[in-house]
């Protein structure tokens, strides 16, 4: 029998009981992970894209690490790839795919949607990118460059979006809830 | 070491073809020349790390491509050859990228030749 017909719930007590027993985890950093993992959702990266929105110095850092910026929001970060963030401006859109498999920035964003993994996705963002974000209702506006990341490898990759006009004034609560998953990937744009 | 700014080309290559293997290059930037737009960091080779080898460490490019030009480029001997297999696909399936649209992908050192 190789591992891929083994019994499921067998083999995670299998697997757990060698872990603990060699030393290579704790009871606790499993039960910490399972919990990080759990808590994992988009809210997390809308909280930091809210945060870039209303602090400059905040911006400055998710900008140059990610990683490093995620963990100031106390979001667990710890033996994962690192996070790059992409700025989107008046001139730059930033799209994210991974043609190769569903590579995903997991702690900010928590599981891709079913359709990031789609092979139809995946294809369409490389090749048909404009006609893709259109069927989200998203259309440029003329002139402005769209740059299409495809995450082959050891980085993790979400997408800042541009403040919307009408928030001003708005707190940093109100500003993340109208931050959702697409605009992080970059097939959305926040509206109000 | 590669720098910011450096014309590289992705080698044309198919390992695919010679055995099992776990490369991070897609297909469609095989041969295709590029910018470097930073260094990303070493990471140690997932070639080797998906068979459990040794796996050293390598230096991971952001490399920036432009996008129409990676759809566009078939020359006319190519599109006859494909007109007869998949006319439809190539009639109806143009790419929507437009000028200035690029595609930014992270490759490892040993795929990229640097171009002078």
């Amino acid at each position: 029998m190789n591992v891929l017909e083994a019994d499921s719930e067998k083999l995670l007590e299998a697997v757990l009981g060698l872990l603990k027993g060699k030393g290579v985890v704790t009871p606790e950093e499993i039960t910490a992970r399972i919990a990080s993992t759990d808590s994992a959702s988009p809210a997390q990266g809308a909280r930091m894209v809210a945060r870039a929105w209303t602090d400059p110095e905040y911006r400055a850092l998710m900008l140059r690490d990610g990683t490093v910026a995620a963990e100031a929001m106390d979001i667990p970060m710890r033996g994962l790839p690192p996070l790059g963030v992409l700025e989107n401006t008046d001139e730059v859109h930033n799209l994210v795919v991974c043609t190769l498999c569903s590579c995903y920035p997991r702690a900010v964003l928590g599981y891709p949607p079913f359709w990031f993994k789609s092979a139809a996705y995946r294809a369409r963002a490389v090749r048909d990118p404009r006609g893709l974000i259109a069927e989200w209702g998203t259309t440029l506006p003329e002139g402005m460059q769209l740059r299409v990341v495809d995450s082959t490898a050891d980085y993790r990759w979400m997408v800042l979006p541009r403040r919307p006009h009408g928030t001003e004034g708005w707190s940093v609560e109100q500003l993340a809830a109208i931050v959702r998953e697409g605009d992080m990937i970059g097939v959305t744009i926040p509206s109000v | 070491m590669l720098a910011e700014g450096d014309r590289v080309r992705v080698k044309l290559d198919w390992p695919e073809t010679r055995g099992p293997c776990h490369i991070r290059t897609p297909h469609y930037l095989r041969g295709r020349e590029g910018v470097v737009e930073r260094r990303l960091g070493s990471f140690r080779n997932p070639e080797d790390l998906a068979f459990a080898r040794p796996a050293e460490e390598r230096d991971l490019y952001h490399v920036r491509f432009d996008l129409p030009a990676i759809w566009q480029e078939a020359d006319a001997s190519e599109i006859v050859v494909c007109e007869l297999i998949e006319q439809t696909y190539l009639l109806e399936d143009e790419t929507s990228a437009g000028a200035g649209d690029v595609i930014v992908v992270e490759l490892f050192e040993h795929w990229l030749e640097k171009l002078a």
